[in-house]
């Protein structure tokens, strides 16, 4: 099959400010070997939403080396109208300025006006780059994705002050990039019958030069407890002032059978391990029970735990935003209320 | 070796800190602070300058006051620093920041290694780093939590983080880095960085200095734009329980007995 070269004058730069020279939605892959990302299709769900919307073609980047056929297959399943592929030896390793020189080289021939990338550690890692070489903007970790009556994409965040979600736009400049983290959109089912159409690109030495070399790439499994896949997360907030309680809640997850989940200045504060952060800058929960202990409920937070069938808030202070969002709230305090819920479950249990 | 750290101040509005002896934690009054990720850039920069030697510059882009992150990193041991300030560098996303830095960058001269933190805790975008990288054209490594063991002027053995494990790789320099907090340990202000810091005069630099184009700075040269705001809302589903701590306990386990989640 043809393979089309790229290098960095492949295509000459288009104007980030000419809007109609771009056209099209795409979404770039996460690098993996084996199976098909579950970023991918969730962002291809998305991806497939917008460019219906649009009238235009959805397509799926890949890159990497070796990478399997069903892939190219997968993605047409979840959505793609055409897979661009990118697989050479030189890109088996992540090298940040290649994976970056790549795309930029790559978008720059095939203009696409919208690029959905997965905010993982690989993704923020290259798709900055691209973005400023390409001079456009990049919203990241966005919640939601839409798009307006003048066809601009509103990308979604919570704001800084994090009591408000904001609606980001990139109006005069293409293409718009925006990144989402894992779990935050659904997938679409698999569709076997779907037709796609296949592109395979090489990119030129130009293109792989790079200061960096991946000498070894270890796989570690993550300790402990998933809490993406628990059914009860016990959040602690800064109202569970001190480690005996922290303890507490510990022993009450174990009750439940579940794990402990913990807002950002916990796991700041060294409370709880990065892992068990949740929301815009941790990971996205749905389990069937939530509990929020001396949580207030900062949208940075709670965009985290939306997807909750039950949500239980515990804070003395009655007007805190995680009583908006409670399905039961409790207005007490966390050193009177935890002790009594540890006490009535063990009770349950005799 | 010649390293820029570059630093941003944030509000302190997570001023959070821990009371071993008494276990709990402690509040304090909003100000405004280094963000704390790029205390760990500075570290690793002083401790390469610990080990090879190398003359360190800080850079900020920000209001005057953001003068005061500047001092501290000379209090922390650092060499040189600039303020980037000027009315044009106001309202400026990642593009228009790293526009302007990258600007500065080469202004300074020569560089072996541009050192970010992981993100900046007001915006958390982590964009910056990778960003500068591409414009000053040197290859980027995020998300650094071990340098070593081999180090030398022109290449640096790294370790970064990623989703399921680690890399070990191999930097040529010039390079940028973005580093985990997990890679050290930031050290306190010397009482002579203390004195240093009170006596220096910080130079800034605006647009000018930098022979920078006022459409690519600030709020003009930020593509994206705040739209709207609002408050999500949720369906009323809310039940405040009440009566006493024991009875809201009591309901609450009716509740979710009901619900079958207990
Ligand atoms: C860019 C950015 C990204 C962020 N990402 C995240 C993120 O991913 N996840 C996250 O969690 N945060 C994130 N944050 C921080 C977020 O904005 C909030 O600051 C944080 O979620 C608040 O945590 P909290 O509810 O534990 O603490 P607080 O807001 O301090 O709330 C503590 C609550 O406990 C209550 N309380 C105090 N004592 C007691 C007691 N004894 N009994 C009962 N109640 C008590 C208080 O009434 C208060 O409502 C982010 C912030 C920014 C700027
Ligand atoms: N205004 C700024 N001045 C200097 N450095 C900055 C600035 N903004 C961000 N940075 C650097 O870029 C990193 C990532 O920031 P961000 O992309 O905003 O999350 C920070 O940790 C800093 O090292």
């Amino acid at each position: 099959m043809s393979q089309i070269v790229l290098s960095k004058d492949t295509a000459s730069p288009p104007d980030p400010r000419d809007l109609n020279a771009w056209k099209g939605v795409w979404v770039i892959s996460e690098p993996a070997q084996g199976e098909f990302p579950a970023v991918t299709a969730e962002l291809l769900s998305k991806g497939r939403e917008l460019s219906d919307r649009l009238g235009v073609d959805l397509a799926c980047v890949l890159l990497g080396h070796g990478l399997p056929e069903d892939q190219i297959q997968d993605a047409v399943s979840r959505g793609a109208d055409r897979v661009l592929v990118l697989d050479h030896p030189e890109l088996a390793d992540f090298r940040d300025q290649v994976y970056g020189d790549v795309i930029a080289a790559l978008a720059r021939l095939d203009r696409p006006e919208i690029i959905l990338a997965p905010s993982t550690t690989t993704g923020r890692a290259y798709i900055p780059r691209v973005a400023t070489m390409l001079e456009t903007g990049l919203t990241a970790d966005c919640m939601g994705l839409d798009i307006n009556e003048n066809n601009v994409l509103v990308q979604t965040r919570p704001t800084f002050g994090g009591n408000l979600m904001a609606g980001i736009v990139c109006p005069a400049h293409r293409p718009q990039m925006a990144t989402v983290r894992p779990h935050v959109l659904k997938p679409l089912p698999e569709d076997r019958s779907r037709k796609g159409s296949i592109t395979r690109y090489e990119p030129g030495q130009d293109l792989l030069s790079s200061g960096i070399r991946v000498l070894e790439s270890i796989h570690e499994e993550i300790q402990g407890p998933d809490i993406c896949q628990s059914d009860v997360v016990v959040t602690i907030g800064r109202g569970v002032e001190s480690e005996e309680y922290v303890n507490m809640a510990q022993e009450l997850a174990s009750l439940l059978g579940g794990c402990i989940g913990a807002t950002r200045p916990v796991v700041d504060a060294g409370w709880a391990s990065e892992n068990f952060q949740i929301g815009q800058t941790g990971v996205t929960i749905s389990p069937k029970l939530y509990i929020g202990l001396g949580v207030s409920g900062a949208i940075h937070h709670t965009v985290g735990i939306r997807a909750s069938e039950i949500i239980v808030a515990v804070n003395k202070d009655p007007n805190a935003p995680i009583f908006d969002m409670a399905t039961y709230g409790i207005v007490g305090d966390v050193k009177q209320i935890l002790p009594l819920l540890i006490k009535s479950i063990k009770e349950r249990r005799c | 070796m010649n390293i820029i750290v570059c630093i941003k101040q944030v509000p302190d509005t997570e001023a959070i800190k821990f009371d071993s002896e008494k276990g709990i934690l402690i509040r304090e009054g909003v100000g405004a602070i280094i963000n704390p990720p790029d205390l760990h850039a500075i570290e690793a920069a002083l401790t390469l300058k610990d080990s090879l030697g190398a003359r360190i510059t800080a850079v900020t882009m920000g209001p005057p006051q953001a003068e005061q992150a500047l001092r501290d990193a000379i209090s922390l041991g650092v060499d040189d620093v600039v303020l980037l300030s000027d009315r044009a560098f106001a309202g400026a996303d990642t593009l228009a920041t790293t526009y302007v830095l990258a600007k500065a960058i080469k202004k300074i001269g020569s560089f072996d290694l541009v050192i970010c933190g992981k993100q900046a805790v007001d915006g958390d975008t982590a964009q910056v780093g990778p960003g500068l990288a591409a414009r000053l054209n040197v290859p980027s490594v995020t998300c650094v939590s071990e340098i070593g063991p081999n180090v030398s002027e022109g290449l640096l053995q790294l370790t970064r983080m990623t989703d399921n494990g680690r890399d070990l790789l191999e930097l040529r320099l010039p390079a940028l880095i973005t580093v985990h907090p997990s890679l050290n340990d930031p050290r306190v202000p010397s009482l002579r960085g203390k004195m240093r810091a009170k006596k220096t005069t910080v130079p800034v630099w605006g647009l000018e200095d930098l022979g920078a184009d006022p459409e690519r700075t600030g709020l003009k040269g930020s593509p994206t734009r705040v739209k709207s705001t609002w408050i999500p809302s949720f369906e009323a589903r809310r039940e405040i329980l009440s009566g006493s701590p024991e009875e809201q306990v009591g309901t609450l386990m009716e509740r979710l007995k009901e619900a079958g989640v207990i």
